[in-house]
């Protein structure tokens, strides 16, 4: 990938769940270091386009292509460097905080002060530590799974909801941790209805309808 | 990563999971005890009288004249491998449930861990806790259906358990990866697991019968069927780990 490659080229992007088009040849392009946020009424494929560009759901037709790599034949080159957190946390509910970020760490080698570093900026340390996941509240498990994402060292970051259950400073924490990822190098594609929140943290807003991208997509050519 | 250090990461993970739920341990081995307890009074056929002959087989010379008795202890190895199939399908179920609760396997999907690396995980994972299950269940047989273990056969035995104890975790952790995403998945996974298994219970209780030396069976007999084991457990092996990746993708 060139620096001046896009993370994401999306060109008439088509994605069918079932017999139903989840995206009807949408077109978007990121560029490295930007949070999008995408704005749309549920269904509208805000969470497909998610998965789509994790890699996660099969690209039907048009054109895909994130860091570089083909959705249509590449996908699974386009995971490692990406962290999603969906409507569900990926937790397990058995292990404990400290078990959990240690085991997604893990997967990417992550270093003893990685990991601590990571419960530490998301506040998951001190008492929550080794508390089992399925004990936390709604707030505290999102906390876990993005300090999760964070001992991940994600590239790319693909956020459903992701300040949902969150008190006010959960949601000052994750500003602040999405920023610092931003300075860090990464790109973040969000999707709320929380606009007033997301739309103050995001570089761009981009609108997601019926399976397309109204507006402005980025797209210079 | 290494996929490597990935399976074990994997496996560890899933046995840190059994060791704080006790799933394992408090509900699939009582199950299982129960399956044999129910053996027991399904097949015991002398109303108490444990002497009694219920058939006289006239094509031996003598004729042999099998007693109540003797009837467990003759189906004992057949009876273990059942009530172990049966607590496979819930160790499975157990086994992905901990994945879709939360959507982890999703999450393992993005990470990019090697799916053939999870697949090994988990059937480590299963495989330990039914080899522990297997113990007891063959501790169960020997006291309640009286069955023999000679001296001679434990290391067939032991063979049998650790090849036999290989396909069906492997076998187990395929299906349950396929049905993982698919509502239904409680009934559809035994549709597809225990014909596919048949092989295994056939095996398993002809090895385990040389082992114990059931009805005169010689120990030299049982070695074929540890053969078909063994490569019912190495085509799973293979076969499942190339596979699983692109049947998660599809299931998910």
């Amino acid at each position: 990938m060139t620096a001046d490659q896009p993370v994401v080229e999306l060109r008439d992007a088509v994605a069918v769940l079932g017999s139903f088009p989840a995206l009807a040849g949408a077109t978007l392009r990121v560029s490295t270091g930007e949070i999008v946020l995408l704005r749309g009424p549920n269904g509208a494929g805000k969470t497909s386009l998610l998965r789509l560009c994790a890699g996660l759901l099969p690209l039907a037709r048009g054109e895909g292509r994130v860091f570089g790599f083909d959705l249509a034949t590449d996908a699974a080159a386009v995971r490692p460097r990406v962290g999603m957190l969906g409507h569900r946390n990926g937790l397990y509910g058995d292990l404990s905080v400290v078990e959990n970020v240690k085991f997604w760490g893990a997967t990417v080698a992550a270093t003893t002060t990685e990991i601590h570093e990571a419960m530490k900026r998301l506040g998951v340390d001190g008492r929550l530590r080794t508390v089992p996941v399925s004990r936390l509240s709604a707030g505290q498990k999102r906390r876990t799974a993005l300090a999760c994402l964070v001992a991940r060292r994600a590239e790319l970051w693909l956020l459903d909801e992701p300040h949902a259950g969150l008190d006010a400073q959960g949601r000052d924490e994750l500003d602040a941790v999405l920023q610092q990822a931003v300075a860090s190098g990464a790109t973040v594609i969000i999707a709320s209805h929380e606009l007033e929140r997301a739309g103050s943290l995001a570089h761009r807003v981009v609108d997601v309808v019926a399976g397309q991208i109204n507006g402005p997509t980025g797209d210079r050519s | 990563m290494s996929s490597l250090r990935i399976v074990g990461l994997i496996a560890r993970k899933d046995l840190a999971i059994e060791r704080r739920s006790k799933v394992a341990m408090h509900q699939v081995v009582p199950f299982a005890a129960i399956t044999m307890v129910l053996f027991a009074f399904a097949l015991d056929s002398s109303g108490g009288d444990s002497g009694s002959v219920i058939e006289t087989v006239a094509v031996t010379d003598p004729p042999r004249v099998i007693r109540a008795t003797d009837v467990l202890e003759l189906v004992a190895p057949g009876l273990i491998w059942l009530a172990v199939l049966f607590s496979l399908l819930i160790l499975v179920q157990r086994s992905f449930a901990v994945e879709n609760d939360d959507g982890a396997l999703d999450a393992l999907r993005v990470a990019g861990v090697d799916p053939a690396a999870i697949f090994w995980g988990k059937a480590i994972a299963l495989g330990l806790q039914l080899l522990a299950l297997e113990i007891v269940l063959l501790a169960i047989a020997l006291v309640l259906y009286r069955a023999d273990l000679p001296p001679s056969g434990l290391g067939m035995l032991a063979i049998t358990l650790i090849t036999a104890t290989g396909g069906l975790a492997f076998v187990g952790t395929l299906y349950g990866g396929l049905t993982a995403g698919f509502s239904g998945r409680e009934s559809l996974l035994p549709l597809l697991v225990l014909p596919v298994v048949a092989p295994v219970l056939i095996g398993a209780t002809r090895a385990v019968e040389s082992a114990f030396g059931t009805d005169g069976v010689a120990l030299s007999e049982g070695w074929p069927w540890i053969g078909l084991l063994t490569v019912f457990a190495v085509a799973f092996a293979v076969g499942g780990a190339l596979a699983f990746g692109p049947l998660i993708d599809e299931s998910t």
